[in-house]
């Protein structure tokens, strides 16, 4: 059934597609969930949407009402969309070094961006947002690092997806920001399949954006719950890049930055299962498509050009 | 067993400003004493109460060792060590 009676009833249930080329045998496969298909063409529209309607029930969030929250782009689009819908007004704390279509979309959707500094990325994002909750003691902050709906969306949402459209799933791969994704399908995966191995891709950014005054200020997100995962990768720009071009080339997909550092980590579990001779199906998250990334020179030039240029950049 | 390690700046007053320094060890908790040794206080920065410090990410070849015995984890000549301070996405 492909007919919906509003935007927001089309959330979900992504496909989940073969990549023949990319995989590395006929017993090692990988596969793709396109995230980037739901309704502004993210993952962050299935948490947005269960945040808003879980404080709407809670009679926390009422017509007219001010959202707020720290995102660096994603979360906020997918917020602004649904804010729109039901009549809230937004307002997000962004880094500075986020990328130029994604401030674009938010304005259109009429979201008003509150800047914070690129140093320190998004710990700042959240350290800012928090000051800013307290000021304007009106505003609704869903703050989806601590909201378990972020993860609870994953869990009734994305994970119970993937068993059902591949009951043979062996690994699961998703990029670590807030920790939701994993968390939720991690858990909802593993509570079925407990050998289903769950594994993390960690954007490594730019200098700038560790940026601490002492270690300290470091951040976990409170959601983050490090008996889910089996395994956790740290990738940087370049290998982010190199296979999100790869991703592109071979198997047709055009998806972000944060797609591709998925990829690497997803890549490096899927030859680890081929050197072992163990047969594998290794399912990862597409979470957006590379439209917002354009401007950001991602898909032009050479890798080491690509790269410079997104030195400092969050691109997840 | 040597190491390449990668030292975040804000830990890099230890280092004399170096982005990289070399170590010797065959686990983590090695790696570090062996740092420590050349590198004054930087052990008392990424250890507390005898595991990693909460806010730490140490990375071998771009694998978090918390997932592969976290201070035990082995490393085997050549790796990269990698030190970052966690920091939020999203």
């Amino acid at each position: 059934m492909a007919r919906f009676d509003s935007l927001l009833d089309a959330l979900g249930d992504t496909p989940l597609v073969g990549l023949p080329r990319l995989s590395p045998s006929a017993d090692v496969r990988l596969w793709a969930k396109l995230e980037d298909r739901n309704p502004t063409g993210s993952v962050k529209d299935r948490v947005a949407l269960r945040m808003i309607e879980a404080a709407e029930r809670d009679g926390v969030l009422r017509a007219g009402c001010t959202i707020l929250e720290p995102t660096s782009g994603n979360t906020g689009i997918s917020l602004a969309m649904a804010a729109k819908l039901k009549g809230y007004g937004l307002v997000c704390v962004m880094p500075e070094n986020t990328s130029e279509e994604r401030r674009a979309l938010l304005k259109a959707y009429g979201a008003r961006i509150v800047n914070s500094p690129a140093a320190g990325g998004s710990n700042e994002a959240v350290r800012r947002a928090k000051e800013l909750a307290k000021q304007n003691p009106d505003w609704v902050m869903l703050y989806q690092y601590g909201n378990p709906n972020n993860a609870g969306a994953h869990y009734t949402g994305t994970g119970p997806e993937i068993l059902r459209d591949l009951p043979t799933v062996t690994h699961f791969v998703a990029g670590l920001g807030t920790t939701g994704t994993l968390v939720g399908a991690g858990r909802y995966l593993r509570e079925h399949k407990p050998d289903v191995q769950v594994v993390a891709a960690e954007p490594r950014y730019g200098e700038l954006v560790y940026g601490l005054r002492n270690l300290d200020e470091g951040f976990v997100p409170e959601l983050y719950d490090p008996e889910v995962l089996t395994g956790r990768y740290s990738v940087g720009s370049y290998d982010a890049l190199r296979r999100t071009r790869e991703l592109l080339e071979t198997e047709g997909i055009f998806a972000g930055i944060s797609t591709g550092a998925i990829l690497h980590a997803a890549l490096a579990v899927a030859d680890k299962a081929a050197r072992a001779g163990t047969p594998a199906d290794v399912v990862f998250i597409v979470a957006d498509a590379g439209w917002k990334y354009l401007s950001t020179g991602a898909y032009s030039g050479t890798l080491d050009e690509a790269a410079e240029h997104l030195d400092g950049h969050l691109w997840a | 067993m040597a190491v390449t390690v990668s030292i975040p700046t804000i830990l890099r007053t230890h280092t004399g400003g170096e982005k990289q320094v070399p170590a010797e060890g065959s686990t983590l908790a090695e790696v570090i004493d062996n740092l420590e040794a050349n590198h004054g206080g930087l052990k008392a920065r990424l250890v507390k109460e005898g595991s990693l410090h909460r806010f730490v990410n140490v990375y071998v070849n771009d694998e978090d060792v918390r997932f592969a015995g976290g201070l035990d984890a082995a490393v085997a000549d050549g790796d990269n060590v990698t030190i970052l301070p966690a920091v939020a996405g999203g």
